[in-house]
């Protein structure tokens, strides 16, 4: 294994050699960050588990991997992009693809929906949009002191872009699919900035997908700007292969009687760390953290949640739950953080885990910060096997125990997956989830790569 | 029906059951009182097929079979219902899916067809008459949030749902307020067909004004200490638990 050093050298060589042909496809006022998130970078490494948040996820296989470079896309991937039919054949949904952390598309990279809303590719909205990325981009990751949200911002080129303007309600959710597809290794960085204005009502679904059984290494960073008394959802669905790691950065900052809810549901992947940063910046906001992981072989979830409680009478849930098989491990850290004037918060938490045998294994950590006193909050772990009892409460009444132990499961995980707001996802979701339980799917019956 | 015999049962190492022996017939109605700590859960679960208590010695003979070799599963198919002292809340399983399950496996068993959704959905909607279940319990996950009555009368639910022919109810009657009292025991009276047999585990005489016995045990310490007709429970009303104790301890 490279030494902390070699590891970042990797990533800093790419830069010098590579920031011209990066910054060309980008605005200068993306470009202006650049500089001094490659120095941030140089400063923080690559996370190490000496890193109070990534104490139990060790990134050194898949960042120590010489990966090959990925700039734009070509011919052949905008026929995969566009090729690609989302497996949720219910799910009525304004859509969008990415390959690669890329607007496959040479035209038409910006589409307006109904309402005003404008979705499309980053790197064209920056020209288009300039006030709106000079007020949004870059803003609400400020001050983390995670090396890889740096790596982002000094190397990412595009992503998607989407734009609600104020009082827009969608009907229908919208739907980013991420791909990943090539013929060699690589490393790809993307950038979402979403802004959703005062009074707008949207969900948003993002789904992650490799489509061929390469080694790949994303590491995304998605900015939400959430405004005043807004509704905002975002369902993210993991479904990718072994070999493949996913690290995704979301940052989710609310203003005033804003509700936002996230559900990070993790199907399948190799190395999956999902970080996802809450920040009530207004009197009476709320949010909503779920997530689920179903692990198995030698996967890996690591998910991170930070809630920053800014402002007065705020209020917060996170609920997280996963079952472990064979040699799976998992890490959950959640972190809530009350301000000494975040007066009349309610912060819940909650991570349990089931692990389905003696090797599988899930670190957990509640962290609590709190600074107010008028503060309600409750936080429980618990890490174990099927409930005995409940168990046998089904056999009595006649149902076997294989088919009792999945129910059982199948009843945690749904816990988490009531909360999708989309009937045509969540019943999907609830479908892909048994499945899994039932060891019939290893994955997204949509995938391309028959990869074991 | 169901013949026990010297059934001798510990928990990890310590004596409960200490020898019980007792025939129930078809049609039968037992009682079994006795004070807390004497064995009557210890009894029901081991006949349900738990396994967390060990049988060391004696026999179950239920409808001609080894009842002990047989599953929990199995039991519950060939016609046992256990109603528990204290059923289980099961987060994200809704009551629907677990009868839906339950009904369909007990038909599989019995080489039926598993019932059409429509088929179901009148079952469920009969039987939840029967016993005057509110239908708005049968949508939520099994058991959670409800009030100590409301498990009771889920528990008069499925048993009138899954029609045993031997329903073990313990302490169905505990925490009951008189009028939920007088609809579980309804309930139980109109389930009973003329060959079903049911034992029914209680510690105050109360419910036995509704639920009329044949025959009356008392369990004390592990052991049957007296058997006798329905005016045993009245006597027992009477006279106390320490009537009993101290008979016991003095011969
Ligand atoms: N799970 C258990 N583990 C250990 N001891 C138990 C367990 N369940 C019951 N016991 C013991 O077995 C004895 C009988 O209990 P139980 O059958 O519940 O009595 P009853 O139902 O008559 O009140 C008691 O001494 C009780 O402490
Ligand atoms: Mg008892």
């Amino acid at each position: 294994m490279s030494t902390q050093e070699e590891r970042s050298g990797r990533y800093l060589d790419f830069y010098r050699d590579n920031i011209e042909r990066i910054s060309e496809n980008s605005s200068p006022y993306i470009n202006s960050f650049r500089q001094n998130a490659i120095e941030e970078f140089k400063k923080l490494g690559i996370p190490t588990r000496k890193n109070e948040s990534y104490r139990y996820t060790n990134l050194d296989t898949f960042f120590g991997h010489p990966y090959s470079s990925y700039f734009m896309p070509s011919e052949p991937d905008f026929v995969k992009a566009e090729e690609f039919r989302c497996d949720v054949t219910d799910l009525d949904a304004h859509g969008v693809v990415l390959i690669n952390g890329f607007y496959p598309t040479i035209t038409g990279k910006l589409r307006e929906l109904p309402g005003g809303i404008w979705i499309g590719s980053l790197s064209e909205a920056s020209r288009k949009f300039s006030g709106m990325i000079e007020q949004h981009y870059g803003r609400y990751v400020n001050g983390n002191s995670d090396g890889l949200v740096h790596l982002n911002t000094a190397l990412a080129s595009d992503g998607v872009f989407l734009w609600i303007p104020e009082g827009v309600s969608l009907g229908k959710p919208i739907q980013i699919v991420n791909l990943v597809n090539s013929d060699q290794d690589i490393f790809n960085q993307h950038r979402n900035l979403i802004i959703a204005e005062k009074n707008s009502d949207i969900t948003l679904i993002i789904c992650d997908h490799t489509l061929s059984p390469q080694k790949f290494l994303t590491n995304a960073v998605t900015e939400i700007h959430v405004g005043e008394n807004a509704h905002f959802n975002i369902i993210r669905v993991q479904n990718e292969h072994n070999n493949a790691a996913k690290i995704t950065h979301t940052f989710i900052h609310q203003e005033r009687n804003s509700v936002a809810t996230s559900n990070n549901i993790t199907l399948h992947g190799g190395l999956v760390r999902n970080s996802t940063h809450h920040y009530l910046g207004g009197v009476g906001a709320e949010c909503n953290s779920f997530g689920l992981y179903l692990s198995d072989k030698f996967q890996h979830v690591d998910n991170y949640v930070n809630v920053d409680h800014a402002f007065p009478s705020c209020k917060s849930n996170q609920l997280f739950k996963g079952v472990l098989d064979d040699m799976a491990t998992g890490a959950f850290n959640g972190r809530i953080y009350v301000h000494p004037d975040a007066q009349g918060t309610m912060a819940y938490q909650k991570n349990s885990s089931i692990l389905l045998t003696d090797d599988a294994k899930m670190d957990t950590k509640p962290q609590l910060e709190i600074y107010a006193d008028d503060v309600k909050c409750s936080h429980g772990a618990t890490v174990g096997q099927l409930d005995e009892n409940a168990l046998f409460y089904l056999r009595s009444r006649g149902i076997d125990k294989r088919q009792a132990r999945l129910m059982l499961m199948f009843g945690f995980a749904h816990e988490v997956l009531q909360n999708i707001n989309v009937e045509a996802l969540r019943e999907r979701m609830d479908n892909l989830v048994m499945q899994r339980l039932k060891g019939e799917l290893s994955r997204c019956a949509s995938c391309m790569v028959k990869c074991v | 029906m169901l013949i026990i015999s010297n059934l001798n049962a510990s928990i990890d190492g310590k004596s409960i059951l200490k020898g019980i022996s007792l025939e129930v017939k078809a049609g039968e109605v037992h009682a079994i009182m006795g004070p807390n700590g004497s064995g009557k859960s210890t009894l029901a679960a081991v006949l349900a097929g738990r396994e967390f208590a060990q049988v060391t010695e004696g026999t179950v003979t239920y409808m001609g079979r080894n009842l002990l070799e047989m599953p929990a599963e199995d039991r519950a198919r060939e016609g046992i219902f256990l109603g528990f002292q204290y059923p289980i809340e099961i987060p994200g399983v809704s009551m629907v899916n677990f009868m839906k399950t339950a009904v369909n496996e007990h038909r599989k068993y019995k080489g039926l067809e598993p019932l059409s959704a429509s088929d179901f959905l009148k079952l469920m909607r009969d039987k939840k008459e029967l016993v005057e279940i509110d239908s708005k319990l049968a949508n939520r996950s099994v058991n959670e949030g409800f009030s100590g009555g409301e498990k009771k009368k889920n528990e008069i639910f499925q048993m009138a749902m899954l029609e045993p022919r031997l329903a073990i109810l313990d302490e169905t009657d505990s925490g009951l307020d008189i009028d939920a009292l007088r609809i579980v025991a309804n309930g139980v009276n109109k389930l009973k067909k003329p060959d079903n047999s049911t034992i029914v585990i209680t510690h105050y005489q109360r419910l036995l004004d509704y639920i009329v016995p044949d025959v009356v045990h008392v369990l004390y310490d592990g052991r049957i200490v007296r058997t006798a007709g329905k005016e045993l429970a009245l006597e027992l009303e009477a006279k106390g638990y320490d009537w009993i104790r101290k008979e016991v301890n003095n011969s």
